[in-house]
């Protein structure tokens, strides 16, 4: 009999995130008759039991965490295979970040087993197998793609691969404590200084946004329009790596090769040119809209919508229509 | 100093992009050296220039791949080894890690190898994997995704900013230390580099050569490769001042108002 699929849980300081209810709901779905197991690397009391339980979820194993320090990749992929080897998994399922990657890249040496990422779909084959999907080359294609070998499969998704379903009763998870054997390689990197900018503007995460608004160039330090189109359709802030770089915003909001990738329902981009390096981190958007000056900018060879106009015109109007529609 | 740099050939993200019928990515002509190996190279030159010592630019890849270490000569690295061995192919992050891992041992035989420096990510892959991986096989602390680099009195040091956390970490050498693009500015090979280059050594090794007898078996496997229908160009409409109420008409049209 094939173990239990087992998903590592994230919180926003109290509360499961909604790629965790996602994955939870994949676990469901690959495994329907088998309670997903969670593992959460974090204080024993500290875990959304409420919001696990709405998931189906009857354990949370909590590895013993003293003397290491989590955010350390090592020692995050050693508490993970104590609780590997305590649950013995089918898969281990994650949010796909840079830091899980890296986990899971230490994971599987340690476990000799294989890793697939950035994964937007999971189901299971007929022969048994999970196959994740995944889109590759700036979404160009899509791949499908299995471990093999036996070892428990780590597979890292990206967010809004499924739609998130809760259980019709709860459950009542029990935490199991797991004891960790720490190496010296654990703590052999010293995190000397660590500063989370959470920013306290109200809108949704970037990797999570359905809708997400991006300012180039071309906005030529000022996102204060941009803003306001993301805010009246509740969405995310985005922006190329010359607005990031030029420091009109926080490094985090780059969008591409190098920074995140999303893939919102709806993508607008405003002084945006479409360079390759920035179309491979949004090119998987449902619908593509851009507002450029110059007609032979290459975003519009992908845009369902092309204006070409000025932003500071384009934005502020569109923004006071979309709420005159709405009758606000 | 012993810098030990890992480039990889890709193709070129400019180019057509595709995968082969055995499902594993079309190799061409017009393959490059990892953009962002550049940053790998130039971070792994300055550390030398700085603290003295040499560079050796290693990459794990079909013949076409000596390409890659090529580049990293051109740009300045004082030697090369280039992993060729047909059980290679279809190596994952596990394979690719233990082959380079097993490089990086054998050049560690005329002299300790003290820091590892890789890129962000291979534009193929795009899994930022293999450094993490890589440094685990070695049992090597992992400082990964720097934007800065900074060695002194037998540590290294990096800053980086990972989405919204910002981190400075430190370990001891040997190490292995991943740059992003926001650590440099790769140089350009200049012609003396170019010329230099023809004369540096190259050392092609097969699996043997570097003591690895049972390559791991591929993890993973990809059972399906399909290009996606090309997106295509909706309509572009010219602002005529009416340029805000047409987008905003469009999204209600697509319900997203
Ligand atoms: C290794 C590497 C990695 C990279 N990674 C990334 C990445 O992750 N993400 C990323 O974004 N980039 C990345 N880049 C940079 C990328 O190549 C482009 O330089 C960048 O995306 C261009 O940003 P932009 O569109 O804002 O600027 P530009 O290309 O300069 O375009 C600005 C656009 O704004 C338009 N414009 C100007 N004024 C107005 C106005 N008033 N109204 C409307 N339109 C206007 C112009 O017509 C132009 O098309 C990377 C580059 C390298 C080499
Ligand atoms: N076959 C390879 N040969 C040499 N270096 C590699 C190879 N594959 C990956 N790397 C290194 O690992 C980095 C990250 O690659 P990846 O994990 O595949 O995204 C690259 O930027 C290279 O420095």
């Amino acid at each position: 009999m094939t173990g239990p699929v087992l998903v590592l849980v994230d919180q926003t300081e109290t509360v499961l995130t909604n790629p965790t209810r996602e994955l939870l709901t994949l676990a469901r779905q690959v495994s329907p008759d088998r309670a997903p197991v969670a593992v959460w690397l974090g204080a024993p009391d500290a875990v959304d039991l409420a919001g696990l339980g709405a998931f189906g979820v009857e354990q949370v194993l909590v590895p013993d965490l003293t003397g290491v320090d989590a955010h350390a990749p090592v020692a995050a992929a050693e508490a993970l295979a104590a609780a590997v080897a305590a649950a013995e998994p089918e898969a281990l399922l994650f949010a796909s970040t840079f830091v899980t990657k890296e986990v899971a890249a230490v994971l599987a040496v340690l476990l000799r087993t294989g890793a697939v990422v950035d994964g937007t779909g999971l189901s299971r084959a007929a022969d048994g197998a999970l196959v994740v999907e995944k889109t590759v080359f700036a979404s160009t294609w899509t791949t499908r793609c299995a471990v093999v070998g036996g070892g428990p499969a780590l597979l890292g998704l990206k967010s809004h691969a499924v739609e998130p379903a809760p259980v019709a009763t709860p459950t009542a998870p029990a935490v199991v404590p797991v004891p960790v054997a720490f190496t010296p390689a654990a703590s052999a990197v010293r995190i000397l200084e660590r500063t989370e900018r959470h920013s306290d503007d109200g809108r949704p995460n970037l990797t999570d946004a359905r809708v997400v608004v991006v300012g180039g160039r071309g906005v030529e330090g000022d996102f204060s329009l941009v803003e306001e189109l993301a805010d009246v359709l509740g969405g995310a802030v985005g922006a190329t790596r010359v607005a990031t770089d030029e420091g009109w915003i926080d490094h985090a909001a780059q969008i591409g090769q190098t920074g995140v990738s999303v893939a919102p329902r709806l993508y607008i981009g405003a002084g945006v040119s479409g360079a390759v390096h920035h179309r491979s981190g949004m090119q998987a958007a449902e619908v593509i809209v851009a507002v450029n000056t110059d007609q032979d900018a290459p975003i519009f060879e992908i845009a369902d919508l092309g204006i070409v106009g000025d932003l500071t015109e384009v934005l502020p109007q569109a923004a006071a229509e979309i709420r005159r529609l709405r009758g606000e | 100093m012993k810098i030990v740099v890992c480039v990889k050939h890709v193709p070129d993200t400019q180019a057509d992009r595709s995968f082969g019928a055995d499902n594993r990515v079309a190799r061409s002509e017009d393959d490059v050296l990892n953009e962002l190996d550049e940053n790998a190279v130039e971070a792994a030159l300055t550390i030398a220039e700085e603290h003295g010592g040499e560079v050796v630019a290693l990459t794990v890849g079909p013949a076409a791949a000596a390409g890659a270490v090529r580049k990293a000569l051109q740009m300045g690295a004082d030697a090369a080894v280039h992993v060729l061995d047909e059980r290679i192919a279809g190596a994952d992050v596990l394979g690719t890690a233990e082959v380079l891992a097993a490089a990086v041992r054998a050049v560690a035989e005329d002299g300790p190898v003290d820091l590892v420096v890789t890129g962000m990510a291979a534009l193929d892959s795009l899994t930022s994997m293999v450094p993490a991986a890589l440094a685990a096989t070695l049992g090597l602390p992992a400082l990964t995704l720097a934007a800065e680099v900074t060695v002194a009195d037998g540590v290294v040091r990096v800053r980086r900013d990972v989405g919204e956390v910002a981190e400075v970490l430190e370990a001891d050498l040997p190490a292995l230390v991943s740059v992003t693009d926001q650590a440099n500015e790769p140089r350009y090979p200049n012609f003396k580099g170019i010329m230099a280059a023809k004369k540096k050594p190259v050392r092609t090794l097969d699996l043997d050569d570097v003591a690895l007898a049972a390559p791991a078996l591929a993890g993973t496997r990809v059972l399906q490769a399909e290009e996606r229908p090309a997106r295509v160009a909706g309509e572009v409409v010219l602002d005529a001042g009416d340029g805000g109420v047409r987008l905003a008409a469009f999204l209600a049209e697509r319900k997203f108002i």
